[in-house]
């Protein structure tokens, strides 16, 4: 245990001074969300509360539900051919998947970053551009030059393409598709952003420019971010959780997971010996 | 690990590995270069295929664009046009009654023996001395002709006594003579002219008299019975056009609408697995059913009249919409899921979603389908016969509910006419007009395609 206190402590980034998570007012609450693709079931019950102005980190071995979790909070799965979710998912105590909830406006307060970057084959500019658009967030052509100018800058992507604002987006690396992704999905100022894996296609500065803007992020918004990189997790969130095979196996404060692991399989994860 | 000095180690596993995709390679080299050769000899006989259709129709065909015409100098004898001098206005006339008068007088210039002065007027292009009768002479010009003196003569009243170069078209069995689609060792009597004619027409074209001109007539004028030389794609041309108009108005909406309804939003459950099902099912049927289903309920129920563009393109409507939404579905369907889950992510409703994003990128597919559709429907054949679109019709229409025939069943028409060597360059001739049409229309679609691709 002391090995792994000294190896993530000096990267945990603590809550302001004197706060604890239990200072911040839950956001979303699931309570036994289970999803179906057909007949296999790929979530077991899960129930966790995601607090608000934080971030939450939900780490776990490929394939084990952490992107499934996740696109049940902003309903993405109800797209999905054949997905069934059961249970219940709060924002604000408001059910999610309550009949009278409007999903468009749903996904306006819950943004989300996709693990595969997705950019519309449109200009940089109007890729950034259209959900401020669509949400009349901007009047005129002005405004939307000032959100996609900022949101870029804050993604780190505006340097690299600020001379070609009107070239196709998915004419990027893979890497500045995915930062351009993440500017897209901040420019319509979500409450809730879900970034699934946002750095798994970045260099190590982009990364560290991702993270700041997640630190910035956090002072408003809720924030969840799915990571294969433990140091990350360590590093952005307050909160962890650890999916192991469908199920939620461990969550809780970031440096506790980290340093004090309660279940075995979490401890041998973070040790690099599932995965 | 430290790297020998002698170049890398190999070891006999290492070697052995490489011998066998070495020799793998050969093989999967071998089916590569096979697959390749096929690929080629499929597309060069398929281009040979239609080279050889090209070249067969155009070959036979150009030589109708091309028409002998005889340049007659008419005399417009008074003994003959024996007839009233024409009505002048009188003071204080109203106008139905001047309408009358001038009526009769058109009437009386009508009865006046034209073929006479036709005749009179072969006779006086004859060389010297040249005996001919007169049923030869007047088989040397088309008989529409002596209409187009009678109009000349009632345009012009001082005509009269008067002698005019008029061009005349000859008649369909003269060109036959003369550009040699008639066997010219046939015996008398099989020949369709006398002697006569056909020695007058050969030294009419050798002293320049007669000459083959450019027969612009195929494009201005009607189908024509009685004189078949004059017969021209006009009716059937408009008529055709008339069809597309009313294909690309209602088959294109409709089938893109349905299709996009179909794909993005309608719920995925017994009822929409059965009207697609019957889609598919649609498309299969032939098109001559199409055609009896239109008479049933278009013109017996719906009590449209027969022969009309309207009835031909509401069958052709209904033939094209299962091609069109099956192929807007399977472009729709080609469209990655991811980018419609980030235009929902971002907030975008369904409607959004399918107009920002998924219609853009799927408008050259849905382009592609509608041109062959609409050329299919173009150039269909079989559900015309059965609406009445083959029958004779020497007029353009005016709207798509007057009679007309379609370029396909005029091709039709012409290929079963019993002057089969005239028409068979005509027949030739309205083939190459209505691949000019479709090829003008994949142009249209190329252009548009890439204006699209440009700007998307
Ligand atoms: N669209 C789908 N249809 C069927 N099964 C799916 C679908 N998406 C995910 N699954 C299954 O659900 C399980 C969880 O997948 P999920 O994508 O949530 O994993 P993950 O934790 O995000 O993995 P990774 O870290 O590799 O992204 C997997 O077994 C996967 O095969
Ligand atoms: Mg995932």
């Amino acid at each position: 245990m002391d090995m792994m206190a000294g190896k993530f402590a000096a990267n945990v980034t603590p809550l302001e001074e004197g706060m604890s998570l239990s200072d911040h007012p839950i956001r979303l609450e699931a309570r036994d969300v289970c999803v179906h693709y057909g007949a296999k079931q790929a979530l077991y019950d899960v129930s966790i509360d995601i607090p608000d102005r934080a971030v939450t980190a939900f780490i776990g071995p490929s394939g084990c539900g952490k992107s499934t979790f996740l696109r049940c909070i902003n309903r993405m799965n109800d797209t999905i051919e054949g997905a069934r979710v059961t249970g219940r998912i709060a924002l604000d105590g408001e059910d999610v998947y309550d009949r009278s909830l409007d999903v468009v406006e749903l996904r306006a307060r819950v943004g989300m970053v996709f693990q595969k970057p997705n950019p519309f084959p449109k200009s940089i500019f109007e890729n950034v551009a259209y959900g401020p658009k669509i949400h009349g967030m901007v009047r005129n052509k002005a405004e939307a030059e000032e959100v996609v100018v900022s949101s870029l800058k804050r993604a780190g992507l505006f340097e690299e393409v600020k001379d070609r604002l009107h070239e196709p987006g998915t004419g990027l690396s893979g890497g500045q598709q995915q930062r351009l992704c993440i500017a897209r999905a901040i420019a319509t100022r979500p409450e809730v952003l879900l970034m699934d894996e946002p750095c798994s296609a970045l260099d190590p500065i982009a990364t560290a420019i991702i993270e700041e803007l997640i630190d910035e992020l956090r002072e408003n918004f809720t924030i969840v971010i799915v990571t294969h990189s433990m140091q990350q997790a360590a590093r952005v969130s307050q909160k962890t959780a650890f999916f192991h095979l469908g199920k939620l196996i461990e969550e809780g404060d970031t440096a506790n997971i980290f340093t004090n692991p309660a279940k075995k399989q979490t401890q041998d994860y973070i040790m690099g010996r599932i995965g | 690990m430290t790297i020998s000095s002698s170049g890398p180690s190999t070891s006999a596993a290492d070697e052995a590995k490489r011998a066998r995709i070495r020799a793998s390679l050969a093989r999967r080299h071998l089916t590569e270069r096979i697959f390749k050769g096929l690929g080629v000899a499929a597309v060069v006989t398929a281009l040979a295929l239609v080279g050889t259709l090209f070249w067969m129709v155009i070959s036979k065909g150009y030589p109708a664009f091309t028409q002998a015409n005889v340049a007659l100098e008419v005399y417009f004898d008074p003994e003959i046009i024996d007839v009233d001098a024409a009505p002048v206005r009188a003071a204080g006339q109203s106008d139905a009654d001047f309408r009358a008068q001038n009526l009769a007088w058109q009437r009386q210039v009508t009865l006046a023996n034209w073929n006479a002065i036709v005749e009179q007027a072969v006779r006086d292009a004859a060389p010297a001395g040249f005996e001919i009768d007169a049923r030869s002479a007047l088989a040397l010009v088309e008989t529409g002709e002596r209409h187009r003196l009678r109009d000349l003569f009632v345009a012009n009243p001082a005509l009269l006594g008067q002698r005019v170069p008029v061009e005349m078209l000859a008649s369909a069995n003269t060109d036959n003579w003369l550009k040699g689609t008639i066997n010219r060792d046939l015996e008398d009597s099989r020949q369709q002219l006398s002697a006569q004619t056909r020695a007058l027409a050969d030294q009419l074209l050798e002293n320049g008299t007669i000459s083959f001109k450019f027969a612009w007539h195929i494009f201005t004028n009607v189908d024509s019975r009685s004189a078949p030389a004059s017969a021209g794609l006009a009716g059937a041309f408009v008529g055709s056009l008339y069809m597309m108009l009313i294909v690309i108005l209602l088959a294109v909406p409709i089938g893109v609408a349905s299709a996009i309804y179909l794909e993005e939003f309608a719920p995925k459950n017994r009822w929409t697995d059965l009207i697609e099902v019957n889609i598919n099912n649609l498309a299969a049927v032939p098109s001559i059913v199409f055609g009896l289903l239109g008479a049933a309920a278009f013109i017996q129920y719906f009590g449209l009249p027969r022969s009309a563009p309207i009835v031909g393109g509401l069958v052709l409507t209904l033939m094209t919409l299962p091609t069109i939404i099956i192929a807007t579905r399977s472009s729709l369907r080609a469209v990655p899921p991811s980018l419609r889950q980030a235009a929902l992510g971002l907030g975008a409703s369904k409607t959004q979603m399918v107009f920002h994003h998924v219609l853009p990128v799927t408008l050259p597919g849905i382009l592609t389908a509608t041109i062959i559709g609409v050329a299919q429907a173009l150039g269909e054949t079989a559900p015309l016969l059965i609406i009445g679109m083959n029958a004779f019709v020497a007029s353009i229409p005016a709207t798509p509910f007057d009679q007309a025939s379609a370029l396909p069943a005029q091709i039709y028409l012409w290929q079963g006419n019993e002057n089969r060597n005239f028409f068979e360059a005509r027949t030739s001739a309205a083939i190459m007009v209505l691949l000019a049409l479709m090829l003008a229309l994949n142009a249209i679609a190329v252009l548009l395609r890439r204006r699209l691709e440009r700007r998307g």
